[in-house]
């Protein structure tokens, strides 16, 4: 289990936008009747979209309204995925992937940048309040490690020198250029492909 | 090494483009009314007699498990559920079965659902796969558009609806009954079995839940034959498997071989070698960081199938192979992944959820040299009582890889940690309790 910290600061309302709300019903409309209770994730993570990559505790009530569910049943999804964040990260969430495999292949490189660049502290917004950094366990492309996502992409095959740069954009205001920063487009071993060798050339 | 033609993941580098045309081109969907005519007996009996067994990391033959599915819908529809939430450390096979098979895939569930009597089908993919997610989407729109599923699917009369459903970063959500749970809009936390999901499942209806890849190879099973797929790997261990090889090695990558591959080929040949040499080699993981690391001298001579695996007290788990070279601390390789187990638990069982913390925090001392001398039994007594005393598999799946070091590297810990844990001297550790014994004011 993570630890969740919920922001002290909570707005006093939210309500989801038009086009949100019609979503919610094609959202519904993926499960069973009277099981809409199965809708709670896909809706929390549309609030975290709509409400700058965190949820309010006003959002979890509403949610809860509308799918007639208690306000206990969403804060406990709420609390209990790590995904979901209680509190404010920032435009741009950075979560470095530290687990073993890319540990092994630098990712505290990765984890000292950030530290020098955005905050000492995980979870801490930056100077200027547009991101933070977290440390996360495995995302699942072990095979490109070190590897961070920020936001929704993924940011592949990186070094030291590479995650300065990104960082620097972001503080800028700019979305960096995900994928690969060893120019893959896919998990080939680099210079060293001997299979499927017909479709490369094709 | 494997034959291109008999490789069933033709599109895994992403040569020919993962939409629907490129993957009918390439030889998905073809003949699906054929297959589909010969009926669901025949389906189940093929699959059962490829000798396919799950690739989620259990190894559960597919045909038996399809067989507990109820003969006869009755009061409670079906469900079939493929398990995408892959979060196993060192795996990454079923991010590109997504992103760049994602036909395979629709065409797999296709089969699948006819085979367990089941209308509807949710893909639970875990959340930080947005990308992936959308991919898969936009092939199953085109699979709709097509008419290959929805409403008398492939003109074949029966009838898939297929949704996806995003986790949220729980690993535990990999564990089928905790993805129900999850899927339900609950708390991932695994149920008791039994009753199994093939009887009691998803909103108490009989469900079926496989792994992204056991689905995806299915169609190519039917249309090649089980002659064919069984004839590939060894007996009882058959087929082709996406190896995910990390790690300390100078070419990461996925590739696609045959079951029972020797693991130095993968290592040397595909992931060209391990960086320093072999010789610098130092451990592999071999199925994901569930399953007990290997040390050289196993290395050398091992073969990547389920059973010689389990012969060496490890196992294949989801065969993503991780490579650790000497140049790694392996007490510090394997403390991480503690902490990984420890952040994961849901909490539900006491000797998990202390365990697993109980675990790590012994280990990072151990890493330090820290820790006194019979802490080193301790360790492994602290994995015994987890392991077998929880309700899912996560308590094997933090005390096996501990219990593999413990089994290999033994004598390194100790030679690092040999201290008496009767305090006399002072040594600066806050957590020995009783060194201020030997300060004078409290003597």
């Amino acid at each position: 289990m993570s630890l969740k910290k919920i922001s002290k600061n909570q707005p006093k309302d939210f309500k989801f936008s038009k086009v949100n709300l019609e979503l919610v019903n094609k959202i519904i409309q993926n499960y069973p009747k009277g099981k809409e209770k199965s809708a709670v994730m896909p809706l929390l993570y549309l609030v975290q979209k709509q409400h700058e990559n965190w949820i309010p505790l006003e959002a979890m009530k509403y949610v809860g309204k509308l799918l007639s569910i208690p306000y206990m049943k969403v804060y406990e999804v709420a609390t209990f995925y790590s995904m979901y964040n209680l509190s404010p990260v920032g435009k741009y969430h950075i979560q470095v992937c530290t687990t073993t495999p890319c540990m092994i292949r630098g990712a505290y490189d990765l984890v000292d940048v950030c530290k020098k660049k955005i905050n000492e502290n995980q979870n801490h917004l930056s100077k200027n309040n547009i991101c933070s950094w977290t440390e996360v366990e495995c995302l699942g492309a072990c095979v490109n490690s070190p590897m961070m996502q920020i936001n929704e992409d993924y940011y592949e095959d990186l070094n030291a020198k590479d995650v300065e740069k990104i960082i620097d954009k972001i503080m800028n205001n700019e979305t960096p250029v995900p994928g690969s920063y060893k120019g893959r487009t896919n998990s080939e071993p680099i210079n060293n492909r001997k299979t499927l060798i017909d479709n490369k050339n094709a | 090494m494997l034959k291109d033609e008999d490789r069933i993941f033709k599109n895994l580098y992403s040569d020919t483009g993962a939409d629907i045309d490129s993957s009918i081109k390439n030889g998905d969907w073809q003949d699906v009314k054929g297959i589909f005519s010969k009926g669901r007996e025949w389906i189940i009996e093929e699959v059962k007699s490829s000798e396919l067994r799950g690739r989620g990391g259990a190894g559960f033959p597919t045909g038996l498990k399809w067989s507990f599915a109820p003969k006869e819908v009755g009061s409670r529809p079906h469900y079939l559920i493929i398990n995408a939430d892959e979060s196993e450390p060192g795996t990454c096979k079923d991010r590109d079965i997504l992103r760049f098979e994602p036909q395979k895939l629709i065409e797999g569930c296709f089969y699948a659902s006819y085979a367990v009597n089941a209308n509807k089908c949710y893909i639970y993919i875990r959340g930080e796969y947005v990308n992936e997610g959308k991919v898969l989407q936009k092939a199953i729109n085109e699979a709709y558009n097509k008419k290959l599923i929805g409403k008398n699917a492939s003109d074949t009369g029966w009838d898939l609806d297929i949704y996806i459903h995003y986790g949220a970063g729980a690993y535990i959500c990999g564990e089928e009954t905790a993805l129900l749970e999850s899927l339900e809009g609950n708390k991932g936390l695994p149920r008791l079995k039994p009753p199994f999901p093939a009887l009691v499942g998803l909103y108490g209806c009989p469900t079926i839940v496989n792994n992204v890849e056991t689905i995806a190879v299915i169609p190519t099973i039917l249309r090649k034959g089980a002659k064919w797929f069984s004839s590939i790997g060894k007996p009882k261990n058959t087929g082709t498997k996406i190896f995910c090889i990390s790690g300390n090695v100078n070419n990461p990558c996925n590739v696609e071989e045959e079951m029972g591959i020797p693991l130095k080929d993968l290592i040397e040949k595909h992931a060209g070698g391990v960086v320093g040499g072999w010789e610098n080699l130092k451990a592999v993981i071999p199925g994901g960081s569930s399953m007990p690391l290997l040390p050289k001298k196993i290395c050398e001579t091992i073969t990547m199938d389920f059973d010689s695996l389990i012969e060496n007290k490890s196992g294949l788990g989801t065969a993503g192979i991780v490579v650790i070279n000497k140049d790694q601390d392996i007490i510090k390789c394997m403390a991480r992944i503690a902490r990984f187990y420890k952040h994961e638990s849901c909490g539900q069982c006491t000797p998990c959820r202390e365990g697993s913390g109980w675990m790590w925090r012994m280990l990072e001392r151990m890493a330090k040299g820290e820790a006194s001398k019979d802490e080193v039994d301790m360790l492994l007594d602290v994995t015994k009582q987890i392991e077998g005393h929880t309700i899912c598999a996560f308590g094997e799946g933090s005390a096996w890889p501990v219990q593999g070091l413990l089994r290999h590297f033994k004598k390194e810990i100790e030679k690092r940690n040999n201290f008496s844990p009767v305090v006399d001297t002072n040594k600066n550790i806050p957590y020995l309790v009783d060194q201020h014994l030997l300060e004078k004011d409290n003597a």
